[in-house]
This record gives C-alpha cells, structure tokens and sequence, in this order.
C-alpha cells in the first residue's frame, strides 16, 4: 500500500505543479489547491500509514501518531484561508487589470489585448 | 552598568538638540554638550581602574545561544579613543555653535553629530566585534548625513555620496571578515579573539581575512588607492572635516587596525601590504597637498599623507613602532583638528579658502595666525612640538626595521622625503595664508574671529604645546595603556623626552626641514612641473564607474526579472529540483525495513480513482469547471485516505473543507471566464511536463523512503500526557487546545487575518459582472428553487446541532473547534444558496467581523487566565463535576479555548463567502460603508 499511496502524493504533485505552472489564474489556484492535498498527505504520512489505529485513548493498544495529524488539521484550514485568499486575488485582479493572466497583462502575440492595468485610484 | 551608560548617554543626547533648538543657538549648544561631557566624566571615572590594568567590561545579553549580546569595555586602546571622541567632540560642538550661520538648522546638525558621536564611541568601546560592526557602519550613515548637510549644494552631495560608496563598501568587506574571524574562533567575544591569535595565524583562510579587514581599514582611514573620497569630503561644513576626517572617523580605519594587531599581525602578509599601502599613501598625501589652493584641499591631503604614517607605522611590526603609530595618532588628532578650525575660521571671516586670494592675514587676525602657525610647526615636526615627539620616534623605527630585506634603506630615505614635503606644505600654509602682501578682493574684511570660537583652538593649541614640552608627565600613562593593548603585552622600553641627543633621527629631521624649506621657495619650478600632467578627477572617474555598475546591473535585472510570474516559479521549482534531488542520489534504498500494508481492491479503486481525477484536473484544465468538479473528487478521496488511515479528525476536517473550497472556487467561476485560452507553446508544455514529472518523482521517492522506515516520534509523550495533562482523550484536539495551543492561536490569528484581508480586497472591488455565462446563455430565473429552500431550511437546525455536538465531545472524540466551526458554516452557506444575501440578512444579524474579533478575544483571554493563578500563558486546566441529569462533566478551560477556535473559522469562513457571494446577486448589495 505503501508504494500506492506514494505513486499518489507523487502524481498529485506533479499535476499540481503543472497547473501552477500555467498562464491564467484559475488554473494555478487548482493547481495550488491539488499540491496542499499533496502536502498534506505527505506530512501526514510523516506519521506512517496505519490502518484501524487509534485516535483516540483506550481504544487499541496500535496508536496512530496523533502529532502530524495535529499540524495538518491545521494545515488544511490554513491551506483553505491561503486558496480563498488568492482566487480573490484573482478576482481582484481581474477586475482592476481587464484580464486573468498572472503577469497582469496578456502576452503579446496571442491575439489579445494585451493593455496593461487602467490605473485604478 | 555605568559602561553603558557612556554609550547610551550620547544616543539620549541625539535628540536634545532637536528638542532645544528652539530656545535660541547657545541654550542649543549647551544643552548638546551637557549629555557627552557627563559621558566624558563616566570615562574619565574609569581612567584609575584601566591604569591598574584591570579589565572594564559590561555584557547584557541578548540572544545567548547565539553568541549574540551587547558588550561595553574599556581598555586602554578603546579609553584613549573615547577621550578623544568625546573631548574634541565638545570642543567641536562650541566651534559650531558659531561656525554654523542662521541659515543653518542648528538642531539638525547637531543631531548628526552626536549620532556620528555615538557610533564612533560605539565603534571603540564594543566588546563584541559584531556590534563593533553596526557601530561601523553607523558611522559611515552619519557621516553620510554631515558630509551632505548643506545639500543644496551639488559637491556637498556627490562627496558625500563617494564617502558612503567607499566606506560602505569597505564595511561589507570588514564585514565578511568580521563573520570569518568569528566562525574560526568560535566567538564573537573580543577576549575571544584577542587570545586566538596564533589559531588564525595559522588558518587557511588567514590571507583572506587579513584582505578582508584591511579594505574595510583602508576605505574607512582613506589609505591608497581609497584615499580620492576624503578630498571630496571637505565639501562638508568645518567642523565636520575638523571632527569626523581628522580627528575621528578617519582614525576608525586605524583604530581597526590597531585592534586587531595581536591577533592579524606579525605575519610577512600583514607587513608587506601594511607597510606598503602605509608609505605609499604618506608620499602621495604628502606630494599632493602641497599643489592644493583649497586651504582645506591641504589639509586634507595632509590627513591622508599623515594616516599613511600610522598605517606605515603599524605595518612595521615592532612593538616599539605600534607605541609611535599610538603617539601619532594623539599628536595628529590635536594638531589637525585645530588646523582645520583655524581654516575654518580664516573661510568664516574672510568668504574664501583659496590660498591664491588670501595673504597677509597676520595684520588682520594676528591671535589666530600666531594659533594657526603654532599647529602647522606641530604637523612640519618642529621641536617642542608634540608633532616633533611622534615623529622623531617614526624615524627611529624606520631606521630600525628590516622588512623590505636588502632595500630596507630605502624606508627611511622615503620617510624623509615625505616628511620634507609635508614641511613645504605646512610653509606654504602658514606663509601664504598670513605673510606674503595684502589680500586680494576678499568678499570679506577680515578681522578676530568671536572670542568663544577660537577658544577650542586655543585649548588644542595649549595641548600641542604642552604635549610637546612635558610629554610623559601629560599622556605617558594614558599612552602607555593604549600601546599596550595594542601590542598586546608587555611594552618595551621607552622614553618621551625632547631631547635624545644627536643621533640619525634628529639628523632626518634637520634634513626633512632644510629639505622643505627649499622646496617651499622652489615651488614655483615644482607647480610648472605639476601643470603638465592633468589633473584626475576622481569625481569623474568614480560618477562614470558608478553609472557603468548602474547600467550593467540594470541590464541584468532586466534580463533576469522580465515580470513573468510563470518564468519566477519555474526557476524555483527547478532550485528546489535541485536542492531535493541531489540528496536523493546518496540514498541507496528507497524502501525502509518497515512491514507494509497490503493492498486490497477497495484501496486500489480508490487510489486508482484519485490518480484519474488528478490527471483529468490536468488534461481538462481549460474547461474549468469540469477541472473544479474532478478536483473535487480528488479531495473527496483525500478525506477517504485520512478515514482509511486512522486519522478521522483529518478526515471530518477535509471534507467540510473541501465543500466550502469548492462552493468558493464555483463562486469565483462566476468573476472569472469559463475557460482557459490555449496560449503556452508546446515546447513550453513540454518543459512543464517534463519538470512537473521529475518533481512528483521525486517526491513520491521522498515520501516512500519516508513511510517505508520506521518511525521513532515524539508522540507517546503526547499520548502519555493527554489524559492526565490535558484532560481529554481525544490526543489531536489536546495538542491543538493544550500542548500546542500557543501555536494554533497564531493559526487562527491568521485565519482572521486572511479574511479581514480578502474583505478589503472585496469591499473595494470594481464590479465585473457578467450577464451570461461565456457561450451566451443568461443566467436562470429560478435563482433560488422552492426544493432547496425549503429542504435546507430543514436541515438547517440539524446541520447546528450537529455541529454543536461535534463540538462538545471533540475533547474526548473526534471532533473540536475546527470541525465544528466549518460545519457550522457550511449550514450557514446553504441558507445563502438556497434563499440568497439579501433574505439571509433581514434573518441573520451577524457581524462576521465582531465573530471572529470575538473569537480572537476569547481564545487570547482563555490563554491569559492562567496568569491570573500564577501559571505560563495557555496553562490549561480541567476539573469533573456532576450536573444534575448529565451526570459527571468534564469542564475543562481547554474547551474556551476551542470555542475561540470555534468562532474565528465561522466568522473567516463565513466573512469570505457571503461577502463574495453578495456580488453575484442581480441587485450588488447596498454600497457598503467601506466605499
């Protein structure tokens, strides 16, 4: 299982590494979003992977290690104020520079117009 | 404890002038110099204790681990320093008080000067030669800011520009070398280092450190070739070039040198560039003076050619040429800083310092010439002058060393041909200036300067005088202290009289002299001979040299910051491919000794599941919400793998986030287009493939090498303690409310933060709101469907209470603050589907900001209650009572804590959707208050 579930945080990494690595900005937010899964299970499997351990005391003698679960409960909560901070960004984003691309301009040579932001205030 | 005081009472004494200027230009003057002369006093106090040898040191510490704390001491070297800094500093502070004009802030530039006074104290008095480093540096700012005091003036500003450049420069090396002395010796302490000599003798880096240091001396005492900035430096008002580029800063480089002489010293390297550099610097300095017209242009390449002396001095390597170099820079301290007043005045009373323009001031001001000529027989080294005493002993010692082999002769001879010409520049000051005929059309009529003003030159004037008559009785002892910190020993014998006998030193003096006075009345063939070669300018030279760094750095920047975020990330992906990789390659199996799971075919569907689902996140990323619904089931297995893996907090917590997450990206959908444009090329793709797969690779190695080994964790203390610490069995949620509750504060701070600041980001958001999606079809009339309104209107006081039980029992079970608080959103953010903002607003009257405000307060009050019983912040407590019909009840202040928690993520989570949700409604929401 183990050799599984590190195929796993491997793809998922690369796939979102590859949409971070795109132009526009929804698909980096996706992108972003699918590498903190990767994280997480990662460090959550810092603790070793256990099936049918126990969370809680007194249950089973087997305990799963409580301490990375710890760090990535808040991760995940951390992980989704950061993912709803920076699609605002994008909105934000959108709406002051015309476009959705990450440098704030669209590249030239595709066609579209590439102005740059209408000064805002 | 006083020892900090002599540093602290200058850095107090920075703003009283700005405080008093307003009280008129004396209440200023004394009120400046009331704080450094009781630090003058502190200093002096201490004189009886660093003549018994005893050692004066006073450490504060800051970061003990580190080696890092603010250390005072006071040795002989650093006592004389600091009499000298604070005492000329005085004299100067009365100078000013009439050199400056009304014109002039008088606060400000008295500010500066105590500022560069405390850095310069600073610099002498740090024991630990880190801090003696930013008191380096601040000297090189501050006098960044006296140099350019008069900064309308365009020379004032370029001088004091190349001064920061040069100096600054030389600090990053120092720096460096500062580091380097501290990593070999293991310490930053300077007893530390001072007793580590032969173990940085005998490094290998030695040579590097040696250069390193010696650049920041060089650039710092303006030794050849830094030596072009110190002219342009005399832009600066006079009592600044009196002060920071005779009598101080100039001698900081020095200083330096001497601190370090018994650990860098002794060495052929140390010697052949000292020395060198030092003789060099003296005849160049030496040479030039004479052909400046600019009294101040003289002396100040007569304080180049006189640092060289000091640095030739220390370059030397006997015990008995570092008690001269010492000697030397007293002597050139009191006679220099009195000369450049003189000229100070003589531009004060007359409106010009051209020696062209002035002659036969003696009629006019005879006080001062006689005061004037006095200082300037002083620098030619005329007897019964302390400049004579210094310089006597410097020949001794030039005659007296071997360094140079079989060429040493030529030491001595050069000496004496600088010494000779510094005698025609000192004749040529004193006789062109106040002999030579009348004055040609002065802006001024000259005549005595105030009586208070020439009272600090009177006092230096006395000094040379007394010095030089009765040396050992003045400064023997004071001498004799500061030379043996610098040797770093016992000193050798030695006497201060005026009087040898005749020997060759007298002998170099009499030829320097006669020498001198010919060249003087032969300057005429001299300056014709001068005229043919053009003059430098290193002003120039250095404004095109700083433009060449400007544009080469500007075209770099321009090639590697070309404002493409896609270029950045790709570049860190690929320093972090390559700082992970690497180690990889060490590691000769990947697998670990750990017994492995089997695998079964639920775990493999759904493994097999998330690998699809992530790859189509991928290939259909440009449809995107076909992209945001495959992400979705990527999460959903992610919360699946934490339930499989015994992790059910994680489990609960993922899968309420993951809902919320989606509802926010499907909401953002609606600001953003539908779909992605095709535009990156295929070789772009390729390469983000290609480095995206070896990074997953690389990855997964990681995190199998990781889970296949077996693990030793600090968990069972965790798992021991919850229970009987925290009171609870639930060990994740104690961690987070008890053990590490400290940190999951700062997490939920931040959480707040991020929604306050994505509120702001909304509040001022220029609407973009389509009226169709992107193929043209208008968005549903039905915006709210009878079904679901009433349907989560049902479900809406189940959701809560599940969420208030999932609270309650998340000490013991899983559950706790978080989950709650996500589900409890999750509730809330269906009414706003189902029913939209504005219904949802008449209902529910909550300020998401006063919840999570709230929140915050609670969490940090339940954090501060433990101090109320004496215990460290968060100390939880726990206690069992038995309620009517309950029964027994654990009541823990954990669970305050986790009602903080509770309400910080409903109120992030809720302030970040309904927020961004009202912008969707046809009607935008009523122009909030933040317009």
């Amino acid at each position: 299982m183990e050799a599984i579930f590190a195929f796993c945080v491997g793809l998922m990494t690369a796939c979102g590494l590859f949409l971070t690595l795109r132009g526009r900005t929804f698909p980096v937010v996706v992108g972003i979003t699918l590498l903190s899964y990767a994280v997480n299970l990662f460090l959550f499997s810092s603790g070793r992977l256990l099936i049918n351990g126990a969370t809680i005391l007194g249950q089973s003698d087997q305990y799963a290690d409580p301490l990375p679960q710890a760090l990535v409960l808040t991760a995940i909560v951390i992980g989704f104020a950061m993912t709803a901070f920076v699609v605002i960004l994008a909105i934000r984003a959108r709406s002051d520079l015309g476009n959705d691309h990450v440098d704030g301009r669209n590249p030239p040579g595709a066609g579209l117009p590439s102005d740059r932001l209408k000064e805002k205030n | 404890m006083s020892l900090f005081w002599i540093l602290l009472l200058p850095l107090l004494g920075t703003v009283v002038p700005l405080l008093t200027d307003r009280f008129g230009r004396t209440a200023c003057a004394f009120a400046t110099a009331a704080l450094p002369a009781l630090a003058l006093v502190l200093v002096l106090l201490q004189v009886p204790a660093v003549f018994d040898g005893q050692s004066v040191v006073a450490t504060l510490p800051w970061i003990p681990l580190l080696g890092l704390e603010l250390s005072v001491h006071l040795d002989g070297l650093a006592l004389l320093f600091a009499i000298l800094v604070l005492g000329i500093g005085l004299l100067i502070i009365l100078y000013a008080r009439y050199y400056l004009s009304d014109k002039d802030s008088m606060g400000l530039f008295y500010a500066y000067l105590i500022l560069f006074m405390t850095a310069m104290l600073g610099i002498v008095v740090s024991h630990n030669i880190l801090q003696m480093w930013v008191f380096w540096e601040m000297t090189s700012v501050s006098s960044f800011l006296l140099i350019s005091f008069w900064n309308h003036n365009s020379d004032a500003r370029k001088g004091a520009r190349m001064a920061m450049t040069v100096t600054g420069l030389g600090g990053l090396a120092l720096l460096a070398g500062v580091i380097m002395i501290g990593n070999i010796v293991g310490s930053y302490d300077l007893t530390a280092v001072l007793s580590s000599g032969d173990l940085l003798r005998e490094h290998a880096a030695y040579p590097v450190i040696v250069i390193l240091v010696l650049l920041g001396a060089f650039t710092k005492s303006a030794q050849f070739p830094f030596h072009f900035w110190l002219p342009y430096a005399m832009a600066a008002p006079t009592p600044v070039s009196a002060y920071l580029h005779s009598a101080t800063m100039v001698k900081a480089g020095i200083f330096l040198m001497a601190r370090f002489y018994p650990v860098l010293s002794g060495t052929e390297l140390w010697f052949v560039i000292v020395s060198l550099t030092g003789l060099t610097t003296l005849l160049i300095g030496a040479y030039t003076a004479l052909f400046k017209h600019d009294l101040k242009g003289l002396l100040a390449y007569s304080t180049v050619s006189h640092l060289g002396l000091i640095t030739l001095l220390l370059g030397m390597g006997s015990d008995m040429a570092a008690v001269a170099a010492v000697f030397h820079i007293i002597n050139h301290a009191i006679f220099k800083a009195s000369l450049f007043m003189a000229a100070g005045i003589i531009d004060h009373e007359t409106g010009t310092r051209d020696m062209r323009r002035l002659s036969g001031l003696w009629k006019y001001m005879p006080y001062t010439a006689t005061l004037a000529m006095v200082a300037a027989a002083s620098m030619a080294g005329v007897p019964l002058l302390n400049g004579f005493l210094s310089k006597e002993m410097f020949f001794a010692e030039t005659l007296d060393q071997s360094s140079l082999g079989s060429l040493s002769w030529m030491i001595p001879v050069l000496a004496t041909v600088g010494t000779a010409f510094s005698v025609a520049y000192s004749l040529r000051f004193i006789h062109d200036v106040f002999f030579g005929g009348e004055p040609e059309e002065l802006p001024k009529q000259p005549h005595e300067p105030p009586r208070y003003m020439r009272l600090p030159i009177d006092i230096l004037v006395a000094l040379c005088l007394l010095v030089g008559i009765w040396p050992a009785l003045l400064i023997g002892n004071l001498l004799a202290v500061a030379a043996g910190a610098v040797v770093g020993g016992d000193l050798p014998d030695y006497g201060l009289y005026i009087w040898h006998g005749f020997n060759l030193p007298l002998l170099m003096s009499a030829l320097a002299m006669t020498g001198g006075a010919y060249v003087y009345f032969n300057r005429e063939k001299l300056f014709t001979f001068q005229a043919q070669f053009p003059e430098a300018n290193a002003n120039l030279i250095f404004d095109k040299s700083v433009k060449w760094v400007m544009k080469h750095c500007a075209r770099f920047i321009d090639w590697f910051e070309n404002g493409s975020l896609q270029r950045y990330a790709f570049l860190l992906i690929l320093l972090a491919l390559v700082l992970l990789g690497l180690p990889l390659i060490d590691l000769n199996t990947t697998a670990g000794l750990r017994p492995q799971i089997p695998v079964d075919a639920v775990m493999l569907s759904g493994a097999a599941l998330l690998a699809l689902s992530s790859l189509a996140t991928v290939i259909w990323h440009r449809k995107r919400l076909i992209a945001l619904l495959m992400l979705s089931v990527v999460g959903l297995i992610v919360s699946l793998a934490f339930a499989l893996f015994s992790a059910p907090d994680l489990a609960l917590t993922q899968l309420s986030v993951e809902v919320v997450t989606i509802i926010l990206l499907l909401l953002a959908l609606f600001f953003l287009p539908q779909s992605t444009p095709k535009e990156s090329s295929p070789s772009r793709v390729a390469r983000d493939l290609t480095i995206a797969a070896i990074f997953g690779g690389i990855i997964g190695t990681i995190n199998y090498a990781i889970i296949t080994r077996p693990l030793d964790s600090i968990s069972d203390f965790f798992l021991d303690n919850a229970k009987s610490g925290g009171g609870g069995t639930n060990v994740v949620n104690v961690i987070l409310v008890d053990f590490r509750g400290f940190d999951t504060l700062g997490e939920i701070t931040v959480l707040g933060i991020a929604a306050l600041g994505i509120y702001k980001l909304i509040a001022r958001m220029g609407l973009f709101k389509p009226t169709s999606d992107d193929d043209g079809r208008p968005w549903t009339e039905d915006k709210h469907p009878m079904m679901l309104s009433v349907i989560s209107q049902g479900l809406l006081p189940l959701a809560l209470l599940v969420s208030a039980y999932i609270f309650l029992r998340g000490h013991n079970l899983p559950g706790g603050g978080f989950i709650a608080g996500l589900v409890t959103s999750i509730a809330i953010i269906q009414q706003y589907i189902a029913h939209g903002v504005d219904w949802l607003k008449d209902r529910l009257k909550l300020d998401y900001q006063k919840v999570i405000g709230s929140g915050l307060l609670i969490a940090t009050l339940t954090g501060l209650g433990s101090w109320a019983f004496g215990y460290p912040f968060l100390t939880s407590w726990y206690d069992y009572w038995t309620w009517p019909v309950i029964g027994e009840f654990e009541v823990a202040s954990a669970i305050a804590f986790d009602l903080g928690v509770y309400l910080t993520v409903v109120g992030a989570t809720m302030l970040i959707l309904a927020n961004l949700g009202q912008h969707t409604t046809t009607e935008r929401a009523r122009e909030t208050e933040h317009q």
